[in-house]
């Protein structure tokens, strides 16, 4: 194959920091996304903020912050050595945190627009056919948000397909732990390697602007039936 | 009888008082009828629960508290079937999807599938997504999912607003079938004084958050000092048997306290006849030569000026009770007092569905 051995484990470790990352992405965000949907006032605006950060911040600054929260010296980072006995910096558990964070974003936010546009009007219909809370939003939120789940939950994978400034800081370069593609690619761009680079690179081009265009294409950011 | 008692006294949300303490008779159909912002649909959803800011002191279904200063049940736990002036279907499930909503969340078993679907006509339509059916066809499946609920009250808040006169009418129809065979006490919210005659048993006028008058239809229809004699639209409304049947010329005798009105009808299915206040014209002596056909024989018990141009008189054919309404200038010109013997002359009259 074109590619080198340590090359497909690049290519297997980012998928897998890809899927972690998106799946807890989606199980924090769901419920992010649907308290900021409903509530208003300053520490939703604050939260909100928050969640919005990394898209304007460089990825070195929350990568720097990150870094030195989870060093082993840190309650986040003793607390993990503690229960796993492992460090936590430097690992992949790191990066799925950074990814998460950094991602976090993406899908939030077209979670909550989702959450905004189902009326009130009808949850109040479904309240008064028996529908609880719990069980309007699993009959009724969720069906007829089905379409953005699944924008939200692409959008939060292909944007940590593309993550390196905050891998860089928290990950370092370990194969088969923290040596994603991005990473690898800009070691062999370092090592005047741009054959492999240029691989690697239009690689990543053609899987994300596939991604994007099956997204654009079939979902075109609206929802409902 | 068993009622629906309701006390709640606060400023609401859109910035009127609600101020009510009243009880209402958890049987038949009774109408809610006042101008918009007079707090009709605050009234529905503080019963449905709906409102977190508008908290009754007492609201009592029959023996059930849903609401009281301790107590809040919240709205899926009330029973209460909600059909609202859009139909708020559900887009994403067919009408049978829709109606099984409901039905699976109905606890105990309440009125039969089948039977709510031929009330309202609904076999056709059940693989139909609600976004292909037709605002009133959108209604009527809204109303049998709110049945389906297995509700022990029904609300229902101008379920015929964004619908044309034919399809407001299979609607009237469908809801008038619904009240009849299955007994269910309805709450009917409407702006619309034709609509409640057509509907209606008990009737309460609701004015800036307050309740004005309330009583049974046909006394309330009949009296002059209530909102309700001011309206243009202003009827009274009377309990007829039916007589002879004129084949000829087609009208059927309709007898009223010992006098006969004809109408053209062909059937005597209806027993309640709504006679417009503005239909109505009075006459001292019994009128010849006049082509009007329907003319009884009254005594004014009431007089009231609803304008300076207008007034609205009472007119007493017994027990029961006609409106006329004529100018001051003629009233002035006949010299009219109260207790006099008049003859109503009736131009135009409306058979009522049966109830």
């Amino acid at each position: 194959m074109l590619l080198s051995p340590a090359e497909w484990q690049a290519v297997a470790l980012t998928l897998r920091l890809a899927a972690v990352s998106t799946l807890i992405l989606m199980a924090v965000g769901t419920p992010l996304a649907w308290w900021l949907a409903h509530r208003r006032g300053s520490l939703a605006a604050l939260v909100e903020a928050l969640v919005a950060l990394p898209l304007i911040l460089p990825p070195t600054v929350l990568g720097f912050y990150l870094l030195i929260a989870l060093a082993p010296g840190t309650p986040v980072g003793a607390f993990w050595e503690f229960a796993t006995g492992r460090q936590l910096a430097f690992s992949f558990p790191a990066l799925v945190i950074g990814s998460v964070i950094y991602s976090l974003p993406f899908v939030v936010q077209p979670l909550r627009q989702a959450f905004l546009a189902i009326p009130q009007s009808l949850r109040d219909a479904a309240a008064t056919l028996g529908a609880g809370p719990r069980d309007q939003f699993l009959s009724l939120v969720l069906p007829l948000c089905a379409r953005r789940f699944v924008v939200a939950a692409s959008l939060g994978f292909a944007h940590t397909l593309g993550e390196f400034g905050v891998i860089l800081m928290i990950g370092g370069n370990i194969p088969g732990e923290t040596q994603v593609l991005s990473i690898l690619l800009f070691e062999h761009v370092e090592a005047m390697e741009y054959g492999r680079a240029n691989r690697l690179a239009s690689g990543l081009v053609a899987f994300s602007l596939v991604l994007l265009f099956l997204l654009y294409r079939k979902h075109g950011w609206r929802i409902g039936p | 009888m068993s009622t629906l008692e309701l006390r709640v006294a606060q400023r609401t949300e859109s910035g009127f008082y609600l101020d009510i303490d009243t009880a209402f008779p958890l049987r038949g159909v009774t109408a809610l009828l006042g101008a918009s912002a007079s707090g009709k649909t605050s009234v529905l959803d503080c019963i449905a629960g709906l409102r977190k800011d508008l908290r009754a002191a007492l609201l009592r279904c029959g023996e059930v508290v849903w609401q009281d200063r301790r107590r809040h049940t919240p709205p899926w736990e009330r029973r209460v079937g909600y059909v609202f002036q859009d139909a708020r279907l559900f887009p994403h499930l067919s009408v049978a999807g829709n109606l099984r909503y409901a039905e699976s969340r109905a606890g105990e078993p309440g009125l039969a599938r089948e039977q709510v679907l031929r009330w309202l006509d609904l076999a056709a339509l059940l693989t139909r997504l609600p976004a292909t059916l037709s605002a009133g066809q959108q209604q009527r499946v809204a109303i049998a999912r709110a049945l389906l609920r297995n509700p022990r009250l029904l609300l229902l808040d101008e379920p015929l607003a964004n619908l044309d006169r034919p399809a407001a009418a299979e609607i009237l129809r469908c809801l008038g079938l619904v009240s009849r065979e299955s007994g269910l006490p309805m709450i009917y919210v409407s702006h619309q004084i034709e609509e409640v005659c057509a509907i209606a048993d008990h009737l309460v006028l609701l004015e800036a958050g307050a309740i004005r008058a309330q009583g049974p239809l046909l006394d309330m229809a009949g009296r002059v000092d209530t909102r309700l004699a001011e309206d243009e639209a202003a009827a009274a409304i009377l309990r007829v048997e039916a007589g002879a049947y004129d084949a000829r010329y087609r009208l059927m005798e309709l007898r009223v306290e010992g006098q006969s009105l004809w109408v053209s009808a062909a059937a005597a299915a209806h027993r309640r006849l709504r006679i417009p206040a503005r239909d109505v014209s009075v006459c001292r002596e019994r009128a010849r030569g006049s082509s009007i056909l329907n003319i009884l024989e009254t005594r004014i018990v009431e007089m009231r000026e609803i304008s300076p141009a207008h007034c609205v008189l009472r007119l007493s054919l017994g027990e029961q009770h006609l409106l006329a309404r004529i100018t001051c200038r003629s009233r002035d010109e006949l010299a009219l007092q109260v207790g006099e013997r008049l003859f109503a002359q009736i131009k135009s009259t409306a058979l009522l569905a049966a109830r």
